[in-house]
């Protein structure tokens, strides 16, 4: 877009309706306030996390006995088919959109993201996707070959099913690089003057970075999506080897873009958890540099990694030794973020809070999942665990320990500027003690599982394995019961909870220094900045006045708020 | 008395160390190493076991040590020290993480190297490699050019003509179905998933079998003697090469106890060498999501004394001439696959329903 039409898309009025709540209806319609779609983003992205765990919960059920007993094997492959679908493409990926809405305007000193209508749009791809894919299952016909949805099995199971899968996915990727693009020109265009990129709080370089590989990797998927429903429903030769095509081909289109997801999945929550660990440890996050810049490093070495999920398909050996290597190396920007982390804490003040409990919880396993990634990434290793449960033991430390905690530690931080409303301490408590005691529970075990001989998306398997897996499944229900503490909580709170003064962690990013929850256009006035965020303990920032009278902030109002189109410009 | 901190942290260091090298070795997490492969790869498994129950505690050390020391005490509002960075500190955590990654990368390159991850003499045989690393532009463009503009012969085609020349293995492989893949530069289309080992390269293997992995069955022929099982014998001690295609969607070829794995694609072949070391009954796992009977493929694999070896193959030669009889008596193409596969799939564990279900 040349500078002239992007003036010209930003002076459109975009306001329809009205931005901002009024009533609670407005959650219900083609809002275009930042706030209120991030909202929908994580209220619809929650609901779907409690679909995707039902069907774990009986996903695990069926695993509590070696036979097949509980539901049948073609459903039984519906089931984690779906189960993972969910998870990532209609969860996790749109929680980190969601945050990204409600935060990046207002940590950037912004009125709304660039393009608000293209934002309503990307958010309202979301519900038809996941009615689609839960309409597949409850007419008995979803798709069974597994997320990855490789041919030629994918070929030969459900027509219906698997078009719907891959109708479902696609929408769901447009929906994400409408969300990506919007996102970088917003980082890029629209901070407030006196915001340079190292005045930017992390979250914001978590999300530059996860847009830039969105935007470079999914078009990727589409395409390979695109040419599998050819094959699927025109009959098209394209991966379908009794035409002379090839399945691997799929395998490699798929990857270019579902390693980089994982990096999509995990990077807007590193981004959280470098916020709340310095604000709840009062103290400066230790080397700002080091984790913004590991951002980019993980988000460029995320697309030369891809596979590693194909080492044991036949590809040449010297191919497996550099994506062995480059699979490695991701581990040194990982482990940057984690050292700094722990760095920050080192000598700190910690508050014990929900937050920060679920902030401590997420480096404490996603630790875990790291570790066996890389021992993953190791070639004559891989072979011997790839497609057991090992691998899935692995994911879900990274998924569940990593994204999922660090999606609940935002969750906490955020609830009192969201709702304007404080949630309840000990519930929070409660929730993190069983998280954590199930979490490890439900997949400790599964790396032995796998190291001894248990594949993975399995319905029966060997009896010697009952004990193991038995004990897994009880771990995934105390994780359903986790659930509810949280659900009550959020609901009550919202509705009851005691009022939340503006920034009740006395934290200097700018979201902190307007109303909780904000007024419609974000800022009175064009906020200044005069600190760093992350000044905690800096003698010209003592952090523990109230916002208003806080003179590291200070609103300047001789200079008026610039419009979002000469904001722009101002910017180009 | 009080003990200088520097004592402190040399003895948790020590202690740190000796607990990771003991847990190392005594994790207890892996099944018998049953061939000269998986004994490679349990070495390169516990030095990560070690290193990584090292990173594990010390991580979970501080953090747990933070949370005990810095708690914020009731009443105390102050900030921390505004500590911001260390460049030193980041260097050397930059550099400790480099450093591993880069020994676990070289010592994987000697195991993948030692087990037969760089077969020479495959690789000499085919003009994969030299192509492949002359293409410019990415692998994932090389893979989407299918049919390269060489002459070059296509080796996927001469290995399926090889294993066809056995007609047991003709009978169970459908090779007039899927056609046999160009070979496409950058994928290694006659993947020699693990070939030789160093000392055997360019000798033929001790022992060649043809597997086929079709829903939910392997098949097993073996081209010297032209026997047709649904369950693999090997000989302890003789290197054996297996020749794998499938016949309808990919599956996976894992015997956990020899660390190897490879995947069975339709339209290609892909080999697997390793030598059996261990007298035992193991069980081959289809690891490949195939469809809903995936977790019941699964069968045996008899690593046997040579002797005991020798007797089965006789044994199996006399079944097998009244099998084929019968199946040469009636013309393939009029049987169902049930009955087709029948003779072969009886001693498998899998019931004729199954067989019924996926090929309706
Ligand atoms: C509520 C707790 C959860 C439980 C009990 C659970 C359980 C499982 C189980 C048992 C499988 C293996 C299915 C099989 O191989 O047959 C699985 C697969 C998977 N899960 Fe979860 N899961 C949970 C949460 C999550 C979350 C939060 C994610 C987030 C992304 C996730 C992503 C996946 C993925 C990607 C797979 C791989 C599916 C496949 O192999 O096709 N899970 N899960
Ligand atoms: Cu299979
Ligand atoms: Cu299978």
């Amino acid at each position: 877009m040349t500078q002239a039409q992007l003036q010209e898309t930003a002076n459109i009025p975009v306001h329809i309706p009205e931005p901002g709540v009024r009533k609670w209806q407005d959650y219900f319609s083609f809002n275009t306030d930042h706030k209120v779609i991030g909202l929908q983003y994580l209220v619809t992205s929650f609901i779907f996390y409690c679909i995707g765990g039902v069907l774990a919960d009986l996903v695990r059920t069926e695993l509590r006995t070696p036979e097949v007993d509980f539901v049948s094997p073609e459903l039984y492959n519906s089931l984690f088919t779906l189960h993972a679908t969910i998870m990532i493409f209609l969860w996790i990926v749109p929680a980190g959109a969601g945050f990204a809405n409600y935060l990046i305007p207002l940590m950037i000193g912004a009125r709304d993201m660039a393009f608000p209508r293209l934002n309503a749009v990307a958010f309202w791809m979301i519900p038809p996707a996941g009615l689609l894919l839960v309409a597949s299952l409850v007419i008995g016909d979803a798709a069974e070959a597994g997320w990855t949805s490789y041919p030629p099995l994918s070929l030969v199971t459900g027509q219906v099913g698997e078009g719907i899968w891959i109708m479902s996915v696609l929408l769901l990727g447009t929906s994400s690089i409408l969300g990506a693009i919007n996102f970088l020109v917003t980082l890029l265009k629209m901070r407030i003057p006196s915001m340079g990129f190292h005045q930017m709080p992390l979250f914001c370089w978590a999300m530059l970075a996860t847009s830039a590989l969105v935007l470079l990797s999914t078009p990727v998927l589409a395409a390979g999506l695109i040419l599998l429903a050819f094959d699927l429903l025109a009959g098209t030769t394209f991966f379908n080897p009794t035409g002379g095509g090839d399945p691997v081909v799929y395998q490699h289109m798929f990857w270019f873009y579902s390693h980089p997801a994982v990096y999509i999945m995990i990077l807007p929550f590193f981004g959280a958890i470098s916020e709340i660990i310095p604000i709840h440890s009062r103290k400066p996050i230790f080397g700002y540099k080091a984790i913004a810049y590991s951002s980019l490093a993980i988000s460029f070495l995320g697309l030369i990694v891809w596979a590693h999920h194909m080492f044991t398909s036949g590809i040449p050996g010297w191919l497996r030794m550099f994506f062995m290597i480059t699979t490695m190396i991701i581990a040194v920007p990982t482990g940057i973020k984690i050292f700094s982390w722990l760095a920050t804490m080192w000598g700190g003040k910690i508050q014990f809070n929900s937050p920060m409990l679920f902030a401590m919880g997420f480096v404490g396993t996603f630790v875990i999942g790291g570790i066996s990634g890389v021992m993953l990434a190791a070639v004559p290793f891989d072979i011997h665990v790839h497609d057991t449960y090992f691998v899935v033991a692995h994911l879900h430390y990274v998924l569940f320990g990593g994204s999922v905690l660090g999606i609940f530690a935002a969750i906490y931080h955020w609830f009192p500027k969201m709702t304007g409303r404080m949630f309840n301490e000990t519930w929070g408590k409660v929730h993190f003690a069983l998280t954590i005691v199930g979490l490890n529970m439900t997949f400790l075990p599964m790396h032995k599982l796998g190291l001894m001989g248990m594949n993975r998306r399995i319905a029966q398997y060997d009896p010697k394995f009952t004990l193991l897996n038995e004990i897994c499944t009880y771990g995934s229900y105390i994780l359903a019961v986790s659930t509810f503490p949280f659900i009550i909580n959020a609901i009550w709170s919202w509705l009851y909870g005691e009022k939340a003064s503006n920034n009740p962690w006395k934290a200097l990013t700018l979201e902190w220094m307007t109303t909780s929850p904000p007024e419609i256009e974000n800022f009175e006035t064009l906020p200044i900045l005069t600190t760093g965020p992350y000044d905690y303990g800096v003698k010209h920032a003592p952090a523990n006045v109230s916002p208003s009278e806080n003179p590291v902030f200070r609103a300047d109002l001789d200079e008026p708020y610039p419009s979002i189109e000469s904001d722009i410009e101002t910017r180009i | 008395m009080k003990i200088p901190s520097s004592i402190w942290t040399l003895l948790i260091g020590i202690g740190l160390t000796l607990t990771s090298l003991w847990y190392g070795q005594n994790h207890g997490l892996l099944p018998t190493a049953a061939s000269d492969e998986a004994v490679l790869v349990d070495g390169l498994f516990n030095t990560m076991m070690t290193v990584s129950a090292g990173i594990f505690l010390i991580v979970e050390g501080v953090l747990i040590y933070c949370a005990v020391k810095y708690r914020r005490r009731a009443g105390d509002n102050e900030d921390g020290p505004p500590i911001e960075g260390n460049v030193p500190l980041e260097i050397l955590w930059t550099a400790i993480p480099a450093i591993i990654v880069i020994g676990i990368s070289v010592y994987s390159f000697e195991v993948y190297n030692d087990i037969g991850g760089f077969d020479p003499h495959s690789v000499h045989e085919s003009p994969i490699m030299q192509e492949s690393m002359a293409m410019p532009g990415a692998a994932i463009a090389a893979t989407l050019n299918d049919t390269p503009p060489s002459t070059a012969p296509n080796l996927n085609q001469q290995k399926s003509d090889e294993a066809m020349q056995d007609p047991a293995t003709a009978a169970v492989r459908n090779a007039d179905q899927i056609p046999q893949k160009q070979d496409a530069p950058g994928v290694g289309i006659v993947s020699p998933s693990i070939g030789a080992s160093p000392e055997n390269a360019g000798k033929p293997p001790g022992l060649k079998i043809n597997v086929t992995g079709l829903q939910y069955a392997w098949i097993f022929t073996y081209p010297e003697t032209g026997i047709t099982t649904g369950e693999m014998h090997v000989p302890i001690g003789r290197e054996v090469q297996i020749n794998m295609t499938a016949n309808d969607v990919i599956h996976a070829f894992w015997v956990p106890e020899f660390r190897l794995k490879q995947d069975a694609i339709p339209g290609r072949q892909s080999e697997l060498r390793f030598t059996p070391k261990v007298e035992g009954d193991y069980t081959l796992i289809c690891a490949e999501l195939c469809g809903p009977y995936h977790g019941a493929m699964r069968t045996q694999v008899v690593v046997e004394k040579p002797e005991a070896f020798e007797k089965w193959m006789q044994e199996q030669l006399v079944a097998n001439n009244n099998t084929l009889k019968e199946a040469v008596a009636v013309n393939p193409a009029n049987l169902t696959p049930d009955e087709f596969l029948a003779p072969y799939t009886k001693d498998m564990g899998i019931q004729p329903a199954m067989l019924h279900h996926i090929h309706k």
